[in-house]
């Protein structure tokens, strides 16, 4: 197997894994700090990258359209917030889980009404759409800059929690809501600062997204459990454990898709490895979960010690 | 007596009805059940208005009947197919059903079907299940075997001196079909078989693999959206300057070239269908086609157009008579009506005799990206399954 193979493969898993991250975030400090399930976040990575597509359509530019999505997405989570998850902090789980999948339901026949049940096929902006050389290795330029454009999001992410006073805010209400109120701390404006930084963040990864996939109803849906999946493997509310667990997901994920069939056919006949391969790797990142909790039921890096 | 007479006009009010549906059907009950959202959207919505454009152009009849065509969206969905079929079966008694593109969603819901003794007309997969020794006189194929055109690509493969070819389809009946039937023809080697999740829309890993292979040429079957994101993929990954693409027709139509653009051009593909076949039948529906939709059709339009062309002509021969069944399916095997896609008739297992076509997009004089036809492939073409049928 050649270096260059690995090293690109390497490079598909960090892209997957990092937008992985983008979408967690959002949603493990809402897990974590607000102590609410919220299933509609995947409905707010759909939101982010139809308006994205719109506005790239209309206007051309591609990063009038990330900070279109950027923008808009908050907002709604804003509204989403103080409309109804304001309402559901104090009920049980499963309210949260019944209102919200409500949410999505909701989320997609509106976006049915509004661009049509048809994807919305956008382009990759054309100075990106070729390949890179990259130290002998050719490279999809789109890729990179997803590469880049999610590192520096992560960047941003870890210095406003921990370099600034509305992180510590959110810190403080992670591991301890109730201390947290006591010492002052005005939980009822810092939850929908939360949420509309996960909506921004679910929004950034739909806009880099939709022109690698498909901008379409529903396309929130699958990621979300990816999503669920990588906070779990991380430790709910925390930050840095979305991060570990997005980038194993992410690096897992391919490597099954790209080296496992390779491995079965070594070890079994060929008809057994067609079949058994792609299962297999359609399975690791939830063997993958359910290891990492029967080691450490809390995930990695719990936020509550 | 005025009540007498009131009550003999409510009794003959009632029994009306009855008596004229047991005369002769007045109209033609099709269930049109497809695939209208999704990534797998595209195709449905393409058979669907087809197929109400060839009832609109037939004024609004099937073989002299009105005809009332049911449409609905099975989201590629098998649950949500089952219940359609159930309320087109039980509750609307329709005399035939039609319209599904994809066979995972077909095969779990059409022992359903025939087990009410509905006629299937597929308008788009032609899966093996129903081909072979569970040949089914309900079940018509009017498209293709799953197998015939990915075979007629791996003939091409096989003139053209290709000799390491790359393969990759979805985990799904299709998807394995597919590939059966490209190597039942295909003659060289294959660097690779690879299955991806039917539905997946991200081929980094896949892509990478297939430029570390090395292989002369990649035979990539990946329906709808599917195949739409492996060409903008693959080419931004720059791999098509090592290994060129070659698709069943199914991954190079108008809805993959509208969404795909430059990067389709050159791909070569096979067909049943090309919209410049030179026949009448054909320059009618792509002109009408056009000039009703304002885009070019896909090869599924035609399947889906083709199979309305054939109810007509079965339900006039019959008089109408749509209720004696036997007649119906008799009618339908014979086939008499001009197909878009020219000569056509059926196998004894009730799937198509038909040409197969070698396609290549290009770009025109008026600088529209589309397909050419440069070759035929197979003349008077059948699947090897009929052979275990044991129909007539």
């Amino acid at each position: 197997m050649p270096l260059s193979l690995i090293a690109e493969q390497l490079l598909n898993g960090l892209q997957l894994g990092l937008m992985l991250f983008l979408l967690a975030a959002g949603l493990t400090l809402v897990f974590g700090i607000m102590d609410t399930i919220n299933l509609a976040h995947g409905s707010l990575y759909m939101i982010g990258a139809y308006i994205a597509a719109s506005v790239i359509e209309a206007s051309g530019s591609f990063l009038l359209g990330i900070a279109a999505a950027i923008a808009g997405t908050a907002l709604v989570g804003v509204a989403l917030e103080m409309a109804l998850l304001r309402r559901l902090y104090q009920r049980s789980h499963l309210s949260q889980v019944l209102a919200t999948f409500a949410v999505i339901l909701i989320a997609n026949e509106i976006v049915r009404m509004i661009w049509g049940s048809q994807p919305i096929l956008l382009n990759m902006p054309s100075a990106l759409s070729g390949p890179v050389e990259l130290l002998g290795l050719r490279y999809p330029a789109y890729r990179l800059v997803v590469i880049g454009v999610g590192l520096m999001t992560a960047i941003l992410l870890y210095l406003l929690v921990n370099r600034t006073r509305a992180g510590m805010w959110v810190r403080a209400g992670a591991s301890d809501r109730e201390m947290a109120e006591v010492m002052g701390v005005d939980t009822r404006r810092l939850f929908t600062l939360v949420f509309a930084i996960g909506a921004a963040l679910a929004a950034v990864a739909g806009a880099l997204l939709g022109p690698l996939l498909a901008v379409q109803v529903g396309m929130g849906d699958n990621i979300l459990i990816l999503a669920f999946v990588v906070i779990t493997i991380g430790g709910i509310g925390s930050i840095r454990g979305a991060l570990l667990a997005s980038l194993l997901v992410g690096l897992l994920d391919t490597a099954g898709r790209a080296f496992l069939p390779y491995l079965f056919r070594q070890m079994f006949p060929a008809v057994i490895a067609a079949e058994a391969g792609p299962a297999v790797a359609s399975m690791l990142i939830y063997v993958l979960m359910a290891a990492v909790l029967y080691f450490r039921p809390t995930g990695l890096f719990p936020a509550r010690g | 007596m005025r009540r007498l007479i009131s009550a003999l006009l409510l009794s003959a009010m009632a029994l009306l009805p009855a008596l004229t549906t047991a005369w002769a059907a007045d109209k033609v009950k099709v269930g049109f059940l497809s695939t209208l959202s999704g990534p797998g959207g595209a195709l449905g919505i393409d058979m669907r208005d087809a197929f109400l454009l060839a009832v609109k152009l037939n004024g609004g009849k099937l073989g002299g009947l009105p005809a009332d065509v049911n449409v609905v969206d099975d989201q590629q969905k098998p649950d949500v197919a089952r219940e359609a079929i159930e309320r087109f079966t039980k509750r609307d008694n329709v005399d035939l059903i039609t319209g599904m593109v994809f066979s995972n969603v077909l095969l779990p819901v059409m022992p359903t079907v025939l087990n009410t003794g509905t006629i299937y007309l597929s308008t788009n997969t032609g899966p093996e299940d129903y081909a072979g020794d569970k040949c089914n006189p309900n079940f018509f194929a009017v498209a293709w075997q799953n197998e015939d055109i990915p075979g007629a690509m791996g003939e091409v493969m096989n003139q053209r001196g290709l000799k390491n070819v790359y393969l990759i389809a979805p985990n799904y009946p299709g998807g394995r079909e597919t590939l059966a039937g490209f190597k039942r023809f295909y003659k060289g080697k294959i660097a690779d078989e690879v299955y991806v999740k039917l539905g997946q829309l991200d081929f980094a890993a896949e892509i990478a693999n297939i430029r570390a292979a090395k292989p002369d040429a990649v035979f990539f079957f990946l329906p709808g959206g599917m195949g739409i994101n492996f060409v903008k993929q693959y080419v931004a990954a720059g791999a098509d300057k090592d290994a060129k693409l070659f698709t069943p027709g199914f991954s190079a139509d108008e809805d993959t070239i509208k969404a795909v653009g430059e990067p389709m051009i050159g791909i070569l593909n096979t067909s049943q269908w090309a919209a410049d076949l030179d026949n009448p039948a054909n320059k009618k529906f792509v002109a009408e086609f056009q000039k009703e939709y304002g885009r070019l059709p896909t090869m599924y339009a035609s399947q889906a157009y083709d199979v309305a062309l054939l109810v007509d002509a079965a339900v006039k021969q019959i008089g109408g008579k749509v209720e004696d069944k036997e007649a119906l399916r008799k009618a339908l095997t014979e086939a008499k009506f001009d197909a878009t896609r020219g000569k056509f008739r059926f196998n004894k297992n009730n799937f198509p005799i038909q040409d197969y076509y070698l396609r290549e997009v290009y770009k025109d004089a008026g600088g529209r990206i589309t397909n050419k036809t440069i070759g035929k492939v197979f003349s008077d073409f059948h699947d090897v399954h009929a052979e275990k049928c044991k129909m007539k």
